[in-house]
Order: C-alpha cells, then structure tokens, then sequence
C-alpha cells in the first residue's frame, strides 16, 4: 500500500491530537480529514487507528456509513443536487440525471478529468430555491435541465 | 438471584429476573427460533428480528433475545402475529441469501435453513435483486462468501471479543451492507491471523475453511502413498459431527475410520509434539544457560505467529525457532521415515488432521511448503468419513500405526488444550537441567481455561506464562516487547482454550444441539479438555523425552536436539516484514 | 475579554441595557435610520452578504455610519421571497433584493422616505403590493415568537441582542426552582418533541434516574428530512435560546455537559452556535457556578455526517461515541443508559428553543395556544407546489388548509392541490378531504399521516403518488442504516416492486403484497425508522387507491410521470411547424408529416415514440404549448 507523506502524516497526527481530551472522538477526526486532507483512503485510516487505538475495521466501517466521507479524492468542483423532497417533486431528479449524461458519470463519481464529482444531496434546508444545485458551496436555485449544459460550461472555462 | 412471575402462552412461570425472555422461554421449555441470538440467548444486536414474541401491552412485537423479562409479564409465542411475523423476517432474510443449500457446505450446520424449517417459510415469497456478491477464496485458511452472510455479526464480535484485531466489521450502509475485512479485501491481504474463530460461529456458510479434501482425493488418485496425522484436539471433539455428546473421546473410532478411508499411515502428531518439546525445551535450556533471548515463546499456534508477524515483529527473537509440531512431523515423515521404507519422499503426501484453519496457511509458507501436502480440519475429516458410508456408531476403537513414529506420550496428548505445551515443556525441562528422572507429573498451576495464567515453577527457578487468544495474549507481548516481562517461558496458542476451540473443530451450535445442557457454551472447552487430560492420565509414558521413538529417533537420524540436522529439518525463521495491508484486495 | 455576567442582578442590569439600545436602534432618532439583511442559509445562498456588503460601501461613502446601521438578522422565514431587506423604523420590507438594488433602496428609501415599489412583495392571492411584515398575509394566521425569534430582528451573532429579547430569563428563573419544579413546570406546558415522536419533553425528562453518575444532555440537530430545515433557522437566527433551553433541560436532568450534534451540511448553523458558546463562556454564563448558583453546565458540538438515521436518538448517541450510527435495541432506554452508558437525555432543537420561552413566560402562557392534543406553536418547512414557501411557525390547531391557502397563498399555476405531506420519509400524505384537519400530534396521526419534524410539502395533480413513494423509499432504502433486517432488506423488497410498478410491469398482486410488506416492517423493524419506513406506501395507498390500481391493472400513470407508461405527444391542431423541438431532440426523434401545419409552408411535427427517450426537452422548449404528456 502506498506510503504515506510526510506532510500527510503530520496533518493526521495533528488533527488526531486536536482532540486528545475528547473522549470518543473518532468522528471529530475524521471529519476533520475530509475537510482538510480532501479524503481518507485507507492508509490514513490506519494512521488514526495506530494513534487512536481504535480498530481499522471500525474506522472503516464508520468512514462508509456516513455519505460526508469519502475514500477517494474528490473532484474540484463537487456539484450536488438536492434531491430532498421539496426539490424532487420541482424536478431535480432530472437535473441530476442531465448533470450525469453530460458528465458521463453516475453520482458519487468523479470525472476522469478529476474537475467534477457529481453528489447527490439529501436536502440542504435551501427548500424555497428549488430544484437547488450547490457547487462549492455556491447554490444555484430553480434549475431547469436546461440550465444544466451553461452550468458546467461555467466551472469548464 | 430475585425470581419473577412471567406467563407464557397462559402458564405460570417463575425465572430469574435479568434473563431476556428468549432465555426465559428457553428454561421454561420453549424454542423460540434464533439467528443473531447465539451467547446463551443474550443479543445485544436484535437486529435478525427472527426471534419475536408477542408481549402484552409492548408496543408492536418484541425481540426476544434483547428484551428483559420483568414481573407480570405475558408472552405468546404462538400468537398469529408473531409467527408470521417470525416467518417474514426469515422470509426476507432468505430473499438476500444465496439458497444453493443443495451444495452449500455448510449444508447439515445450517442454522438459516434450521429456523426456515421451524417458521415454514415459504419458498419465494420475496424476490429481488440481492446485494453484490463477494467471494473471497485467496486465503488459505478461510474462504468468505457474502452472498450467504445474513449480517448477524457473530463473527464481528468474536473476532474482537478473542483476538481483539477486529479484523472483520460492517461496511458500507442499507442493503449494501456487508461484513467483511476492510475495503472488502482478501482475509490475504489484511493482518489476520486465519484462526477460523469467525468461521466457528457464522450460522450460514458465509465463512468456511477453504477445504482440501480435493487435494486429497486427487494424491489417493495419483496412487501417492498418502500419510495422515492427527492433531491431539481432534480427538476431543470428532465425535461430535455424528452426533455424540460433547466431551465424548473419540481417538480409537476415529483411528478405525482413518484406517477404513485407505490412508497408508495413520499416526499421531502426539509424535510430532514430542519431537517438539525436545527441540524446544533444548532451546529454552540453551537460552538459559547462555545467557539468550528470554522469555522465549512458543510457536506451536499459526495464527499467533500470524499475529505476532503482523503486529510484534520485535518480539521474533524470542519467539521459539521451533516448527509446529505436524510441520516437523511431516519434515521427519519425509526424511527418516521414507529413507527408512525407501520410499521417494516424492511419492509421499502428507495430510495433518488439524483443528485449526491457520495451519492451512502455515503449510503453505515458502520456508516449509514441502513439509506437509495437504490440512484437513476435523469438520473436514467428518465429511470425508460420512461420504465414505462409514457409520461411526458401529466403528471399533483401533490403534494407531506403530511404525517409526507411533509411539507418543501423554505429554504429546495435551498440547491439544491451553497449558499442555507448557506442562509438556516442564514434564521434561527438570530431566534436561539436571540428568535426573523428576516424579513430578502434573503441573496443576498450569492448568485452567482463563485465557492469561501464571505460576512459579519452584523446582526450576522460573516464573511462566500462559495465554490463549490474542486479546489475553496482548499483555504478556506488549511486556515481552518492552524488555519488561519476569517469565522464562510463555505459552501462547492463538483460539481461547487452545486447540480445542481452535477454528477447525465441530461447530457449537446451541440451536441445533437438542441433547446438549443450556450452559453448553460455557463448558464445551473444559468438557473437550477433559478428553485430552484422561487420555494423558492412561498413558503410560507421559514424558516426551521418554518416548521410545523419539529416542529412536535422535539416535539414529538426528543426533541430538538442536543438531545440524535438526535445525534445518525441524527449525524455522519468521518475517519480520509482513505488510498488513498489501497493494491489491 | 466580555463583560461578565455572574449573577441574576448582573443579568437583570445587562438585559435593561440591551433592550434598551436594541429599542434605540428600531425606533430610530430622527434622521437615522436601520437596515436589516437577511442572513439565513437559504438567503445568503442568494447573496444577501453582498446586498450587505453593498450597503456597508454606499454608507461609508455618503460618510453616513453615524446615522445609518446595517447587520445581518435572523431567517425570515419566508424564504422563497429572499433576499431580504428591512427598513427601520418604517418597517418597509423589500423582497427579492439583489446588490444592484442597495444604490436604489438608500437613494430612495434612506434617504428620502421613498418607497422602492417594484421591490414590495405582490401577494399572489389579492395582487397588491404589501409593505410592512405584519400586512403579509403569509404571517398573518401565524404565531411567531416561540419556537422562533417573533420578529426575527436581532442580530444572531450578538449576545446582547438575545438577552435584550429576554435570553436567559427563563434559566435564571429556572436556576431558583428545584429540579423537579422545572420538570412539573414543563410537564405542565404541554410540550411534546417537536423531532416527530411527540413524546412529552417533561416526562422524558423525570425518567432520569436522580443517581451520582455524570448525566448528558444532548441536542438533536441532525434534522434529516428532506423538505425540513426549521432546526438550521432556530439555530441560525437565535442560538442563544437552543442553548439556554439545554442549559435548562440540563439542570432538570442533573447533567453538566451537553452535546449539540448539528449536521455537517449546516455550516453556518455551527459557526453561530460555537460563536455563541465561546462567547457565553467567556461572559461565564457557560462554566461554573452559573448566575451564582451551584449549577455548571458546558457545551460540545459535535457535528453529524450524512446518515439520516442518526435523527434516531440512539443511532445518534452512538455517533457521538464515534461508531456507525446504527440504532440500539431498547431497553435500556437513553435516560437509564445512553451515552457512554450513562443516563442521557436526546431533545430536537426546537424542543429545546421552546423551553426557555416556557421558563420565562410560564407555563399558562406557552398552553394558551395549541390544542387538547397538543400544546403551543409548531413550526413547519412549507414547501413544495404552493405559492408562499418558507418557515412558518403556526399555532397548533391550525387547519392544514389555512397552512396552504392562506399562508401558503394557494397552488401556482392554477394547478388543482392533490396531496400535502407531513412528516417527511416517515409521514404520509393527506389529500383534500383531510385538509381541515387542526394540525397536532394526535390528529394527524389520526388521518394517517404524522406531524414528524414539520416538513409540509405541497402535491399538485402533475405529481404521480406512486413516483412519490418510491421517491420516499428510495430515500430509506439509501438511508437505512442496515442493521436489522425488516428495515434492511423489507425496504429494498418494497422499492423493487415500486419500481416494478413505475416501470409499467406490475400486476394487481403487487399491491397486496406491497402492502402486506410495508405493515410487517411497520411493526417488526428495530427502531423509529424501520418502524415508520413504509408510512409514504401505507398512506399514498390508502388516499390513492385509484392511482396505484391504474399503474398495475391498465398500466397508465394518470399524472404522466412514469416514464414507461407516457409518451410525449404533439397536437397536431396546435403545432406551428416552427422545426423547434426536431432540433431540441437529443436523439433526433421528431419529424415531419404531410399535414401543413398553422404556418404556411410548414407542416405538423411527429414524435417516434420507439425512439423518444423522454427527456422532454421538446416540451419545455415549444413555445405553443403544442407537446403534450399523454
């Protein structure tokens, strides 16, 4: 298995100490992870295991439970589309299906290109926008599938 | 212990209050259907919701391996509702379950088909695409289907519970939620040590030992001389498969089935073990007197030097050099035995009957892979016996063959049980230190099943150490590995109770054991244990050292322990590499 | 370093102070004037930071700081109208305000006294300009002010702010009540979980056992259901009463510690609230001995990460202890044994934000509004196919028609109103005969749906009721956590037959089993969610019969959403010629007839159903209104 960097495995030891007071805190640092080193693929997880004492297995199973994790990097531009309720009777599963075909790829991939991931978002509280698309953080309301092709050559320029 | 009032089915009961009411049920008479409930019907998951009973005045119906009984409760087993209930749950369970029972091998310990049949569950009453399949048989010891897996977690806990490596854990979430090492991987391709504790109590055939009966068949076909070994512990539990009770011995029947199945030698690896507290308790000796690594740990178990390769590589120098003891009675059968019969070693094939799966992956190790042709566990060797219509009931108690390497001591006989390695070493450590012939046979002190132990041995001077299952043995490592442990000599054997228990033998499967008492998990150990001491107790050499042929032996082949020829025969190295989670799945 | 605040007469000194200045700042000197910005998620989505930002520049450049103020508030609430801006001390509310529109609301309105028409919100009923909030007939039937700030004018990273709207009167009045007083008062209220389960707050409360062992007091932020974002607003528009209402469940429990678990999706929610936690342990009313008394209460924050499941107070206590977020059989119930096995008690936000307003107002207060049923206000996320979507907090008893109609302000489109549902993946839906429905616990659950969390979404005839469960368990089936297996793999069974069916392959049978299904995994699965998985199935079968029976027995999909069972179809008496949709067609489906078409020249177009793939690109894009879903 790939090895990891030195700088790598100072973040994670860092971000491991954050919370040595807390107790059980596993979930701190992972999300900690994700936010900061992008990804936990294995070999990281192995690092909190040997500096934590919990299980890999355990942290394994946490890191596929919870959908904020993610094992493999994510693309630049992560485009999620709401598919909470309000969203989806306005329509967005269509927006997601267009945001697929024109990608090529299914949700939770990433372009082989590494620039977009295409998630699906279970409401993001943004009802009144809908159908809601957030890129980045940025959101975009009242997308018509028709939006979808200006959208992506937005981020492509 | 304060008791409650419960009614069942209408009828007055008195229990003790703190039991769920699948125990409760149970002691009053009642089976209700179980999967996920296996620990003397205490769960702590409820999650198979195979097990519900109708409580009055409980909103909905009740898992009845979680939910405690209290005073004035009323349960109905019976009621409509709760046996269709039970009938879906195992209905949809079935529905996400690859039913090629016809096939299966776990096909006749089957606890899903066992509860189907007792909830008459219907024949494709949901269908639907199932979760992805994996089937994972790159490991030598265990082969892992998901397909089979009805996500019980039996095998999560008690890979934690015993070696506390958690290899195995839930993944993913909702229907695409599978038990399995990291990643989905290989068992080959993550630190475990193959024990098969896991395979011990899947209720499906998700998890089995990856079985070589094949190997042996075609080595009978190929006209080999095929020679077979049994591990002391297989005696102590071999019964079992046809349906004796725990506890009962089993070593002439099984002798005589071995006999009758065509094999050219059936021997004792008792042999082997002999051989082993020879070169082992030389071993130690020598690192006494001069001045070596101490404590020096045994070797004996595969799945602690699987463990210890992966997790404490710093402790190989004190791990003994010492093959385990059908490797080194497998290297012998190939050596002195074939020169003594003239046979080309080529022609020879080794099969040990073993109660462990991680000695299908130590035969396989590049530094002996030449020793031992194929590893049948004792669930193996019952279904070669049962397809070969032999009835165990009508077999006579035979011997086995006196030829070189038949002869072995009860100190051979209890390396099957946690502590016998140990007291075997003791038995002839005095005679090695001081020439002299010691009365002393039985080393109680060093017997019992808790899984750390320790005890003084005055008449040497020395503190020991015992451990069975990684989760005990951790300690006494950790100390090993800080410089900091007060023992001479550690016994560590990788299952909990040793061999007897190791992942090989007979499963033990409540459910399925009508004859047997409630507490069967908790005395199963000591009742298998017990075989292997009355059979030390009616040898009658008890002593390694003298065994007349091991004397034969070092007299005519070996020298001496720890000779030249000993060492390249009978001695191994260890990896103090090994990557615990290789590049590939 | 903040001025403390470590006794009651501290506190007391400090809110006269506060409401004081907050009413300077409203009521406004002559010749100076306030302007609000929205700063809830869903508006600063729509760039309401730079509408503040904009005004911040024109201020500073007409050297007006001294008598213009400009900061952020709390949500609105009425978010399908945001961006918005308030003026005071006129209180004109300007909707829908872009950055571009600061120059003109401070040249017109700041400094003239004009009102910028073109940004007044238009009702959609009457088709008059509104001015003032409390003309909007969107808050009219509502009641404001419990679970939610009333007016929402306070700036919610302010402290002072808070305790100028009575922050932390209610613990401090709490803090001279024994334990059980508190209890009995809350008991007395009428609260119930506002999360979905509607059990009463006191009474979870007094199942704590009164032990030495530390105790937990956790906050349910993991609001899950998709339509439901009211728990995001509270904490984001008024942190201070979440944790004030902890600080008080916390003292009635006999913990010291409590636990917010939040969403991680709900960033600015968390910031605000560790903003306000940091700041109110500095001012020391977070810490030891609290207002003087010998009560000490600290805050964590924990933050969830994507699994709906973990709404379930166990799944959620064992998130916190940093495992998968699987339920746990009970009992042990979370009050005997819950985190870290010790006595726990798990309420949802908006629980929690009501308690202070019970503390402080008494109870008599809080129970004057509500039903038999159920007591006090209840917020709902109303959204979907009505006109006026957003938070509204509305007195309980209030009819699911005045929720639609009249602060809904009806369907848009002049589309007819087929179903509202309530309570999320967990609830049902309720069609027009239930719509005069009082709203509570009880008689929701009654017409067989539930209150849930307060998700209210709106159907209008163009949604297929069977799409809509399958939406639903889509979402279960994804958000299962996997453990028991009625939940697990009775989910997934129930969604191959709806899908089966949505893809024009059922048979009559399916219905019953589908049914028979969803009843066993309602009453056998492990927890809340298993247990109230198949509600979307259950009701949409029992209000729709009719619809389920066309997609098995004629195989047709009466709202044309089934994709199987539609087809886009051109009216040859309407269609121009114009060639727009052949060249819209993705996959080069539609072509000519020999029929002339209205244009001259031009003839009627025709779509090849056998090689249509339904995307329905032709339809949005004709400009006639000539392609029909049939």
């Amino acid at each position: 298995m790939a090895k990891l960097q030195p700088h790598a495995v100072k973040l994670i030891t860092e971000i491991v100490e954050r919370y040595k007071d807390e107790p059980t805190p596993t979930m701190m640092i992972l999300e900690d992870i994700q936010k900061e080193y992008g990804y936990i693929p294995l070999e990281v997880q192995e690092l909190v295991s040997e500096l934590t004492g919990v299980p890999v297995s355990d942290i394994y199973g946490v890191v596929t439970f919870y959908s904020f994790f993610s094992m493999t990097p994510k693309g630049k531009y992560i485009i999620g589309v709401c598919l909470g309720t309000a969203c989806y009777v306005k329509g967005s599963q269509l927006v997601l299906d267009k945001f697929c075909e024109l990608l090529g790829i299914k949700p939770g991939e990433t372009t082989e290109d590494g620039l977009f991931t295409v998630d699906v978002l279970r409401c993001i509280g943004a009802c009144a926008l809908a159908p809601a698309v957030s890129i980045n953080g940025k959101v975009y309301s009242q997308v018509k599938v028709d939006d979808v092709k200006g959208i992506i050559a937005e981020y492509r320029a | 212990m304060a008791l409650v009032n419960i009614k069942i089915e209408g009828r007055d009961y008195q229990v003790e209050s703190g039991l769920t009411v699948l125990e409760a049920c149970r002691k009053c008479g009642y089976q209700i259907p179980s999967l996920c409930a296996f620990n003397h019907g205490k769960c702590s998951r409820a999650s198979c919701r195979v097990c519900l009973v109708e409580v009055k005045g409980a909103r909905g119906l009740c898992a009845s391996c979680e939910y405690p009984v209290n005073e004035g409760m009323e349960i109905s087993i019976s009621s409509a509702k709760a046996v269709e209930a039970r009938r879906a749950s195992v209905e949809l369970i079935l529905s996400n379950h690859e039913k090629n029972c016809l096939q299966c091998p776990k096909n006749g310990h089957c606890e899903l088909l066992h509860v189907a049949e007792m909830v008459g569950a219907r024949d494709g009453k949901y269908v639907g695409p199932m979760t992805p399949k994996t089937y994972d048989e790159v490991a030598p010891g265990i082969i892992r289907n998901s397909a089979k897996c009805i996500l019980c977690g039996r095998c999560i806990e008690r890979c934690k519970e015993a070696q506390g490596i958690a290899i195995l854990g839930f993944e993913n979430r909702g229907f695409n939620v599978v038990v399995s090492p990291v990643q989905n991987r290989s068992f080959a391709n993550v630190p475990c040590m193959q024990c098969g504790q896991c395979v011990n109590v899947c209720p499906v055939g998700a998890l089995m030992e990856h079985s070589e009966i094949d190997k042996v068949d075609e080595a009978f076909r190929q006209g080999k001389k095929v020679i077979v070994q049994t591990a002391p512990a297989v005696r102590a539990a071999i019964a079992e498969e046809f349906g004796e009770k725990i506890g009962t011995p089993g070593t002439g029947k099984m002798v005589a089935a071995l006999h009758r199945l065509g094999f050219f030698r059936v021997f004792d690896v008792n042999f082997g073990a002999d051989l082993t507290i020879m070169e082992e308790g030389y071993e130690l000796i020598h690192r006494i007197k001069n001045g070596g690594v101490l404590p020096q740990i045994t070797s004996c178990s595969p799945g602690w030097m699987n463990y210890m390769e992966y997790f404490y590589p710093e402790v190989i120098p004190n791990v003994s050099t010492c093959k385990s003891p059908h490797m080194m009675q497998g290297a012998i059968t190939k050596t002195y035995f074939a020169k003594a019969h003239d046979i080309d070693p080529k022609d020879i094939f080794v099969v040990s009957i073993m109660p462990c799966t991680a000695k299908k992956y130590e035969r396989q190790r590049p530094e002996m892979d030449k020793d031992v042709d194929a590893v049948l566990t004792t669930r193996e060797l019952a279904k070669m016996i049962k397809r070969s219509g032999i009835n165990w009931q009508k077999l006579p108690e035979e011997e086995f063959d006196q030829d070189l390497l038949g002869e072995y001591s009860g100190a051979g006989v209890i390396f099957g049980v946690t502590g016998g390695v140990m007291e075997a070493a003791l038995r002839t450590a005095y005679f090695v230190l001081t020439g002299k012939e010691y009365d002393k046979i039985v080393f109680e002190n060093v017997r019992g099943l808790e899984g750390v132990r320790e005890a003084e041995i005055k008449e040497l001077g020395i503190k020991v150490a015992i451990a069975s299952g990684m989760k005990n043995a951790s300690k006494l490592i950790q100390e090993v590995k800080e410089g900091k442990s007060p023992y001479a000599f550690i016994e560590i054997m990788g299952c909990p109770g040793g061999c007897i228990n190791g992942g090989g033998q007979p499963y033990v499967q409540p459910n399925l054991l009508p004859n047997e008492d409630d507490d069967i998990l908790d005395t199963y150990r000591q009742k298998r244990a017990n075989v292997l001491y009355s059979e030390d107790e009616r040898q009658v050499i008890r002593q390694s050292h003298n065994n007349k042929d091991i004397q034969k032996l070092y007299k005519d082949f070996l020298g001496e322990p720890l000779s030249e020829l000993s060492e390249e025969l009978l001695h191994t190295h260890y990896n103090p590499n090994r990557e615990k989670y290789p590049e590939g799945k | 370093m903040a001025e403390q605040i470590k006794t009651p007469e501290q506190l007391q000194e400090r809110f006269e102070h506060c409401a004081h200045c907050l009413e300077k700042k409203f009521k406004c000197e002559p010749g100076h004037k306030a302007i609000v910005v929205c700063g809830d998620t869903g508006c600063l989505s729509l760039n309401s930071q730079s509408i503040l930002e904009e005004f911040q520049k024109i201020i500073k450049e007409n050297k007006m700081e001294d008598k213009v103020t400009v900061n952020m508030v709390g949500c609105l609430g009425f978010c399908s109208q945001g961006p918005f801006v308030k003026i005071f001390p006129s209180e004109t509310l300007y909707t829908k305000v872009t950055a571009k529109d600061a120059q003109e609301i401070f040249d017109k309105d700041i400094l003239k006294d004009e009102v910028v028409e073109r940004l007044l919100f238009v009702d959609p009923q009457t088709k008059q300009k509104v001015r003032k909030q409390e003309d909007y007939n969107y808050y009219k039937l509502q009641h404001r002010g419990v679970a939610l700030v009333s007016k929402a004018d306070i700036n919610p990273e302010d402290i002072d702010e808070a305790i100028a709207i009575g922050a932390f009167q209610g613990l401090n009045r709490a803090l001279h009540m024994s334990r059980k007083e508190v209890i009995d008062e809350v008991l007395k209220s009428g609260l119930r979980g506002r999360g979905g389960g509607g059990f009463p707050t006191g009474r979870k409360w007094s199942f704590v056992p009164d032990t030495d062992e530390p105790k937990y007091m956790i906050c349910n932020g993991d609001e899950g259901d998709p339509g439901a974002f009211m728990d995001r607003s509270i904490i984001e528009a008024n942190p201070c009463a979440v944790i004030e209402g902890m600080m008080i469940a916390g003292y009635a429990i006999g913990a010291q510690n409590g636990y917010f678990y939040v969403r991680a999706e709900y960033p600015l929610a968390v910031a605000r609230l560790q903003r306000a936690i940091k700041k109110l342990e500095e001012m020391g009313l977070l810490g030891d001995h609290i207002l003087g008394t010998d009560f000490s209460f600290r805050c964590h924050i924990r933050l969830g990460a994507g699994a709906f499941v973990c709404g379930e107070e166990t799944a959620l206590i064992n998130s916190i202890e940093g495992k998968r977020g699987m339920p746990r059989p009970r009992p042990p119930f979370p009050a005997v044994k819950g985190l870290w096995d010790h006595p726990s008690v798990v309420n949802n936000v908006e629980t929690l934000a009501c308690v202070p307003y019970i503390l402080r107002e008494g109870w008599e207060k809080f129970a004057s509004v509500g039903t038999e049923d159920t007591k006090g206000t209840k917020v709902f996320a109303l959204g979907g196919k009505v006109n006026n979507v957003g938070l509204v907090e509305v007195p309980l008893g209030t009819t699911l028609r005045q929720l639609i109609y009249d602060i809904g302000g009806g369907i848009p489109g002049g589309k007819k109103f087929k179903a509202i549902q309530t309570g999320g993946p967990s609830g049902g839906c309720l069609t027009e005969k239930d719509l005069d429905t009082p709203i509570d616990f009880g008689s929701l659950i009654k017409a067989g749906s539930m209150m849930g969390s307060g998700g209210a979404i709106v159907m209008d005839e163009d949604n297929c009721m069977v799409d809509v469960a399958k939406f639903y368990m889509t979402f279960i089936c994804d958000e299962s956590c996997g453990k028991c297996s009625p939940c697990r793999i009775g989910t997934k069974r129930c969604l191959d037959i709806l899908t089966k069916i949505c893809d024009g392959k059922g048979e009559p049978k399916d219905l019953e089993d589908l049914k028979e299904l969803a009843k066993f995994i309602q009453s056998n699965s492990l927890c809340a969610l298993g247990q109230t998985a198949t509600n979307p199935i259950l009701s949409t079968m029992k209000a729709f019969p009719e619809e389920y029976e066309a997609h098995v027995k004629d195989h047709k999909c009466p709202a044309h959403v089934c994709k199987n069972m539609m087809e886009y179809y051109i009216v040859p008496e309407k269609c121009m010629g114009c060639t727009l949709c052949a060249r819209n067609c993705p996959v080069a489906c539609i072509g000519l007839t020999d029929k002339p078409a209205k244009i001259p020249g031009k003839f009627v177009h025709q779509i090849d159903v056998s090689k249509c793939v339904k995307c329905g690109s032709c339809m949005s894009g004709c400009k006639f209104g000539a392609i029909i879903k049939r």
